[in-house]
């Protein structure tokens, strides 16, 4: 087992340097040049190159790169040259929003979806499962700003019971915060239970169809008992493999949510950042949520393995 | 005959509809079962006798259509509703499944299995219910029970699962004990020990005992009356002592013949019995074993032979050349 | 990219509804035929022109003049459904197709040669996937310029790695089959094999795929336009008529919701004719 960690830790290395060049490349292609930006209308020949001089901007390509890896592991992902904030603690500042988002974004999937899957696995067949599967095909063709849209109309517009936008803190008003979340939450949750209904629905089809179903039966269980106890449990590998997935690729949903709803997340941090054209937030920001997504991946992939009863008991 | 019969099995018939027509699994059958006797029904594979424990317990798929009747002591198991039925099972009528492998739920610990029947039937909770579980699991011969109620189903030997399945059966002392193959899917020096075990088990609760199995030579001396399932049907039955000294069915020889004996010459040729089974969605005309028969006539071919009455020593079986009866006398 | 993965479990759909399919599969495509017509033919159509304002006429609902009403600035909404149709058929078509090129022939290369070239492929299209895909369109796009050229070159680009694994598997489980050890025994040569052998049936599924990425590939655009980071205006997106019609949301609601209706239905075509497309080319139904 740790073999096995380790392995994936060396292979995480590499990935990690990968993305970090791949993002400074990305910056790196910005047409004209950084100093412009920052000097806007103030800009003279003599500033660009002063300025020019002070980002390190006149160094070739390879050294810059050297010199921002260099700060970037030392936590200094850089200064917004708009607002003067360091982009760390624009991030840190971020990111309990985002994470709550995507939590509540996960559990209402799961919430929606699981009972619908184990409903559908036991009627299988039925007018209400072809339904619900093909509802499920459809909803995986409505984008999230779709969804975003349709529930604002529905809830916030016509029915007035939820905010459109806004934010506030948990501290400040637990209940007002998380009425913030329901529209969002449930905006990309709609995106969610599709996927993770049909999975579940799929192994819950199969398990039922196992011996030790009809052994469980046979002995005189109680249905609910068979289907959450017996049934549930085998079946929710792929479950909870495809959640974990699913939480790394809420990141790029709730760039898209966050700004439609106004929630100070790093999503709308990083669509700010392209408004405004604060390129120093723009990179620290990808490389954040690109490393984040990566590590989000590696923590799934060991979470599978533990998981997986075969390594845990060593047995092929 | 002491009263009623634990279990009388009248006219009872499984038909499954299929994409090429409709497969009678079950033809008809007709069983009684006295209390704290053991009845083996014996049959190739696809002769119908799992679809026949099924309908038993009315445990059958959904798109199964079911007809006849299954008296349990007194009631009829066709007509009770889904609840009634639930309360009986693992209760009254409990089951031990072929493999124990698949029939134990791999992600449960054995504890939780054994536990979960006694809680549900019997009330138990906690500390009781485990003491239970660990007296169970040491009746049925699995050492260090204590520990194997943490464990799970594969961490135990094959043999041992299936003590665990019977001892899981036995937990709410059951009036009948279905075994289905409970022995085909292990090893042979563990088959007697199990087969010895339920003998055991079945003396000691009075219960009734239903032994299903291909294997003629399970049933011998094991139990007090056998039936031979064919093609869905049952084509013979008697006392167990009378059919090994009386067979009447040329099908019951073959299956006797096709034994291995331990004592025959080496490299003796096996006696199969040739052909297969029949296609269940096409019944044929006459008597469903004729093509395989060695001694089938043409009114084999055309006619299906009923099953006699029981005679003096309650045989009756379903042949229209039975052997070790004058060929004149017809059924 | 989003879940491409949208199989519907065939096996649980019982004759009388593959059956149905049908009537689904070609109204699907009949729907996609019809707006990609009108998208390709768009300045031959007798509509307006999508970018002419009418301050007077903003938020007219429909009448005999603007079949499908005004947006708010007074433009004619059916022409710039059109026209948006257009934008979002460019970039959803192209970008796949990109991406279907080059990942494709990298697959089936990487497939079909094994060893430390397909180790460096399935390498690099690992370091691309490890970018969540939303967020580098965004860096891409708002370092270069938003485009309709950079867009559609960027989704093309994040496209391949998916488009490398499809064509890789199914080269995989073609070329262990005698079809390919003949040829090799009859002195073809590696490029022969590769096209006249394996692309014919790799194409199939590559295909089936094309179109499942097309939905999604309108889909980001879509998203990308709706902030207002894809399509630059004045030029009609569906997306951005969307994000347009956000602010109309309580008296105009169709602002929003025709653009939505006709995004979501031309995603939903492409899913289910890509979706049918797949269960016909699928491996495990021995199609191939």
């Amino acid at each position: 087992m740790l073999g096995f960690v380790g392995r994936r830790i060396l292979h995480l290395v590499p990935v990690l340097l990968a993305v970090t060049l791949m993002t400074f490349l990305i910056a790196s292609l910005l047409p004209g040049d950084l100093a412009y930006v920052v000097l806007g209308d103030q800009a003279t020949p003599e500033k660009v190159a002063a300025l020019r001089h002070d980002m390190g901007l006149d160094q070739p390509i390879y050294w810059r790169y050297l010199y921002w890896l260099g700060d970037v592991l030392q936590g200094d992902l850089g200064r917004s040259f708009r607002t003067g904030q360091t982009v760390l603690q624009a991030i840190i500042e971020r990111l309990p929003v985002s994470i709550e988002l995507m939590l509540v974004a996960e559990i209402t999937g799961l919430l929606i979806g699981i009972p619908l899957a184990i409903i559908c696995a036991v009627k299988s067949g039925s007018t209400f499962d072809r339904v619900m599967t093909g509802s499920a095909f459809g909803m995986l063709s409505v984008p999230a700003f779709l969804a975003a849209i349709l529930l604002i109309y529905l809830f916030a517009v016509q029915l007035r019971l939820l905010p459109a936008t806004g934010y506030v803190p948990f501290g400040e008003d637990p209940l007002g915060n998380l009425r913030c979340f329901v529209l969002p939450g449930l905006t990309l949750a709609l995106g969610e239970w599709p996927v993770l209904m049909r999975v579940l629905r799929s192994d819950m089809i199969a398990t039922l169809q196992e011996d030790y179903i009809a052994m469980a039966r046979a002995k005189g269980l109680k249905p609910m008992r068979i289907l959450l106890v017996h049934a549930l449990k085998p079946s929710s590998l792929t479950l909870v493999t495809v959640t974990g997935i699913n939480i790394g690729r809420l990141i790029g949903g709730t760039l898209i949510v966050e700004s439609i709803f106004a929630l100070p997340g790093i999503g709308r941090l990083l669509v700010g950042a392209i408004y405004t054209r604060d390129f120093i937030i723009l990179q620290g920001v990808v490389l954040f949520v690109a490393a984040g997504f990566v590590l989000m991946n590696f923590i799934v992939d060991m979470l599978y393995a533990v998981l997986d009863p075969r390594i845990r008991h060593g047995r092929a | 005959m002491s009263g009623k019969p634990l279990l009388a099995v009248d006219d009872l018939s499984v038909t499954i509809p299929t994409a090429r027509g409709p497969l009678r699994a079950v033809d008809r059958v007709g069983l009684v079962l006295e209390r704290g006797r053991t009845l083996g029904i014996v049959g190739e594979s696809g002769c119908g006798k799992t679809m026949l424990s099924r309908a038993l317990l009315q445990l059958l798929p959904k798109k199964a259509k079911l007809s006849g009747r299954v008296m349990f002591d007194g009631r009829d198991l066709v007509s009770l509703s889904p609840e009634a039925l639930r309360k009986l099972r693992g209760k009254e009528i409990a089951v031990v499944f072929q493999d124990p492998m698949t029939s134990l739920n791999p992600v449960l610990t054995i504890g939780s299995q054994l536990i979960e029947t006694l809680r549900e039937h019997l009330g138990m909770n906690g500390g009781s219910a485990t003491e239970r579980a660990v007296a169970l699991l040491a009746a049925v011969g699995i050492p260090a029970p204590a520990q194997r109620l943490r464990q799970y189903p594969h961490q135990l030997s094959g043999g041992m699962r299936q003590r665990v399945a019977i001892a899981i059966a036995l937990s709410c002392e059951p009036r009948l004990l279905i075994a289905d193959e409970p022995t085909t899917a292990l090893d042979v020096t563990v088959q007697a020990q199990i087969l010895d075990l339920l003998a055991r088990e079945q003396r000691q609760r009075q219960m009734a005992m239903i032994l299903i199995t291909h294997d003629l030579g399970v049933v011998a001396g094991r139990t007090d009356e056998v039936a031979v399932m064919y093609a869905g049907r049952i084509v013979e039955r008697a006392p167990t002592r009378v059919l090994f000294k009386d067979m009447r069915m040329p099908y019951t020889a073959a299956l006797l013949a096709a034994i291995p004996k331990l004592d025959a010459a080496p490299h003796t040729p096996l006696a199969a019995i040739g052909g297969k089974p029949p296609d269940p969605t096409r019944p044929a005309p006459g008597c469903a074993f004729a093509p395989r028969c060695n001694r089938a006539e043409a009114l084999c071919r055309e006619r299906p032979p009923n099953l006699t009455l029981a005679d003096a020593a309650g045989h009756q079986y379903s042949c229209w050349r039975p052997l070790g009866v004058d060929d004149r006398a017809v059924a | 990219m989003a879940a491409l993965d949208l199989s519907i479990d065939t096996a649980a759909i019982s004759p009388a509804r593959r059956r149905q399919l049908g009537t689904v599969f070609w109204s699907a495509v009949i729907w996609i035929a019809v707006i990609g017509a009108s998208a390709a033919f768009a300045n031959l159509l007798p509509i307006a022109d999508p970018t002419n304002m009418d301050m007077l006429g903003r938020r007219m609902p429909p009448s005999l003049e603007h079949w499908l009403g005004t947006d708010g600035f007074g433009r004619d909404m059916l022409a710039r459904l059109i026209y948006g149709a257009r934008a979002s058929l460019t970039v959803g078509l192209l970008a796949p197709v990109i991406g279907g090129t080059i990942g494709g022939a990298l697959g089936m290369l990487a497939g079909y040669f094994r060893g430390r070239f397909e180790a460096l492929v399935i390498g690099s299209m690992d370091v691309l996937l490890a970018f969540p895909p939303l967020v580098l369109a965004l860096a891409v796009t708002a370092y270069l310029g938003q485009s309709i050229f950079n867009l559609t070159m960027i989704l093309g680009f994040l496209g391949i790695p998916a488009f490398t694994r499809v064509a890789r598997a199914a080269t995989l489980s073609l070329a262990q089959r005698e079809f390919v050890t003949a040829a090799r025994a009859l002195g073809a040569t590696h490029a022969r094999i590769l096209v006249r052998e394996l692309l014919p049936n790799v194409f199939l599924p590559l295909f089936a795929f094309f179109l499942l990425a097309v939905a999604v590939t309108i889909v980001v655009e879509g998203a990308l336009s709706f902030l207002g980071l894809g399509v630059p205006p004045p030029a009609p997106s569906w997306g951005s008529m969307i994000g347009e019609g956000r602010e109309s949301l309580e008296f105009a609601p169709w602002l929003a919701f025709i653009p939505a209706i006709t995004l979501f239905l031309t995603v939903l075509a492409f899913n289910l004719v890509g979706d049918a497309l797949r269960a016909l080319t699928d491996p495990r139904q021995g199609a191939l």
